[in-house]
């Protein structure tokens, strides 16, 4: 059973390790000279206490270098492996063989078709969870300083903290449970089709819809946000967006620096403890930048601000891990129910 | 007598759609069945479920005594050559032995490969580029060099050429008598089975219409031609499969386990393919089956 495993798997194999293969050099060449680009912009910088500034410095000289080209390209990498897994690997892992009729084939040899399953579905998985997981050990082992030097910096526009989207996905483990929920989910909906083109489309539509949602809807309630309140003060503002001279709307920030943190929500909150959506004030309206923040310092208007803090980093990866691989195994469970009560041939 | 095949009241429905109703079967060992009937009367759904690819829907069925692909031991001791004999088309016919040997306890090595050098068929090459008749000839080849007891075989000759037809069902028979195997083979053309057959199972509208040694079947079956008779006046242990009449004269097809001694009748033999004929035109005529036209008219 493993030798027909082996032999059927094999192509999809080594264009899997070759990827890897590819990856490591690259991530391995450019990693190198990144570490030693960023040791070299922070060297001594504790003995003159510019550690902040030189950390911005070195953020700073990643714009628009090869080095944002490679973080974008792996970035797509691991986060499109596991639908691939799951559109070429899951899905016609049954359904082929229905399509051909070499499930009768298969099935009629000396090896139960629940042995079949358990070897086809154990070796793929692990092979699919640990090209995963080495490929998110590349590169989180590559951007590393990246996140060390946004740790460092001041409040920045291009820090990347490694608890916030996207950069959660792309390092740590939870790549692992992503890989193994999408082969698993591949294979359940060509259980439940029974046919490869449409099993794949269904595979990537459901997939995706996951992967954009679950960020947004799931993951911020896994541990109970902490909330923070501020004053907002002509120092601090960083954002303002008024509607149209009719609309009397008014959105203000205030910067929120805490390194590492991944920020769920800003809200403004006037001295009631109401939502402050506006009215503008006069100078706003009329006036330059510096009255129009010295009068929005004058509402008294507090922020509430809900956030993760960095912390939570490894809590995080390993929730997201332990629930991707469980539902994993609940897929695989129910796949395992319904091949062994014979309704696919 | 053993039996390699038992099935009571097996029923197997594909929704709504019947695949095959209340079939009650016992299919001796050591011999050689066939299973006859038209397209979508429910051979491929009967085989499917003596070889486990199918559960039942209600019934039972035994195959060598087990429940089918119970486990790896009952799996082994069945051989089935599914209907269009698929095979890996990527793999080379060297691979599919190696997928034998490697998933059957009992793989016979020295058979499989004096079988696949005796056909001919070269080892490196893909199976997706043999012949349907080499394709054939390989999937039996992996059926009975897995060493079974019972071979079932779904329709194995329908899309070969006359000749390729003619060596497979040879190549078939001498397995069977080197081996000893109990043999299940289906087919919607009599003539196929009517060589390597010596019982007889047709399958007609999912049901089971006739099932019997061959020999004894063509035995009681009789062919009379007479002067013109009603039906009352014929013996009553005459079971009349077919009648048809002119103004002077009637001929019949009789089963009657006594011979004919009446000398008005002159009696002929009758082919198995005019007997299974005869017994699907009468299931065609049937009063339930013309009020089913009927409604859908």
């Amino acid at each position: 059973m493993m030798w027909l495993t082996w032999r059927q798997f094999r192509t999809q194999a080594i264009v899997a390790a070759a990827g890897l293969a590819a990856a490591a050099i690259v991530l391995l060449v450019s990693g190198v000279s990144l570490a030693d680009k960023f040791h070299a912009s922070i060297a001594g910088c504790a003995a003159h206490g510019s550690c902040a500034q030189l950390a911005g410095n070195f953020l700073q000289s990643l714009r628009g270098s090869s080095y944002q080209a490679v973080a974008l390209v792996i970035t797509v990498l691991i986060y499109v492996a596991p639908a691939l897994i799951g559109v070429f690997w899951g899905a016609p892992l049954i359904t082929r063989e229905i399509e051909t009729g070499t499930l009768r084939l298969t099935w009629t040899q000396s090896v139960t078709r629940t042995r079949w399953l358990a070897v086809k579905v154990g070796s793929i998985g692990l092979v699919a969870m640990a090209s995963a997981g080495l490929l998110a050990l590349m590169a989180s082992w590559w951007i590393n300083p990246v996140y060390e030097a946004s740790m460092k910096a001041n409040a920045r526009a291009d820090a990347l903290y490694r608890l916030s989207p996207p950069e959660f996905g792309v390092n740590g483990i939870a790549p692992i449970g992503y890989a193994a929920f999408g082969f698993a989910l591949g294979l359940t909906l060509g259980v439940l089709i029974r046919r490869t083109l449409p099993a794949m489309a269904a595979t990537l539509a459901v997939f995706a819809g996951i992967q954009v949602g679950w960020p947004q809807l799931i993951r911020p309630h896994l541990l109970t946000p902490l909330r923070s309140s501020m004053q907002i003060t002509a120092a601090n503002i960083d954002s303002l967006m008024m509607g149209g001279p009719s609309s009397h709307t008014m959105i203000v920030t205030a910067a929120f620096h805490k390194p590492g943190a991944w920020i769920l929500s800003r809200q403004a909150v006037n001295a009631a403890g109401r939502p402050f959506t506006g009215p503008p004030t006069k100078a706003c309206e009329s006036g330059g930048i510096q009255a129009c923040n010295a009068s929005i310092s004058r509402l008294h208007l507090r922020q509430i601000v809900t956030y993760q803090p960095g912390s939570r980093y490894w809590a995080f990866q390993w929730y997201e891990t332990a629930i991707f691989v469980a539902v994993a195994l609940l897929l695989v469970w129910f796949c395992y129910w319904r091949v062994s009560r014979r309704r696919l041939t | 007598m053993t039996v390699v095949l038992e099935s009571r009241a097996l029923s197997k429905r594909y929704g709504k759609r019947p695949g095959l109703t209340d079939c009650t079967l016992s299919i001796p060992a050591g011999r050689i069945a066939g299973l006859v009937g038209p397209n979508g009367a429910g051979k491929t759904t009967l085989l499917n479920l003596a070889v486990g690819l199918l559960a039942p829907t209600s019934g039972t069925i035994e195959v060598l005594g087990g429940t089918p692909a119970s486990s790896s031991e009952q799996l082994a001791r069945v051989g089935f050559v599914a209907q269009d004999t698929p095979t890996y088309a990527g793999l080379t016919v060297a691979d599919h032995l190696k997928l034998g040997a490697r998933m059957n306890p009992g793989w016979d090595a020295k058979l499989a490969t004096h079988r696949i050098e005796s056909l001919r068929l070269d080892p490196r090459q893909r199976a997706g580029k043999l012949s349907g008749g080499q394709r054939a000839q390989l999937a039996l080849t992996l059926a009975i060099a897995k060493r079974p007891e019972f071979l079932v075989l779904d329709e194995p000759v329908a899309s070969l050429d006359p000749l390729a037809r003619r060596e497979f069902l040879q190549g078939l028979m001498e397995a069977t008598v080197e081996q000893e195997l109990s043999v299940l083979i289906s087919s919607h053309l009599v003539a196929d089975l009517e060589r390597v057959c010596d019982y007889l199972i047709l399958l007609t509208d999912s049901r089971v219409l006739l099932a019997g040694d061959v020999d004894d079947l063509l035995a009681t079956h009789r062919l009379l031609t007479g002067p013109r008779r009603d039906k009352a006046a014929l013996p009553a242990q005459w079971q009349i499969i077919s009648e048809s009449h002119t103004d002077r004269q009637s001929t019949l097809l009789v089963r009657a386990a006594d011979p004919v001694t009446d000398p008005a009748w002159a009696v002929d033999q009758i082919s198995m393919e005019d007997l299974v004929l005869a017994y699907m035109s009468k299931a065609a005529i049937t009063p339930d089956r013309n009020r089913t036209l009927e409604v859908q008219r």
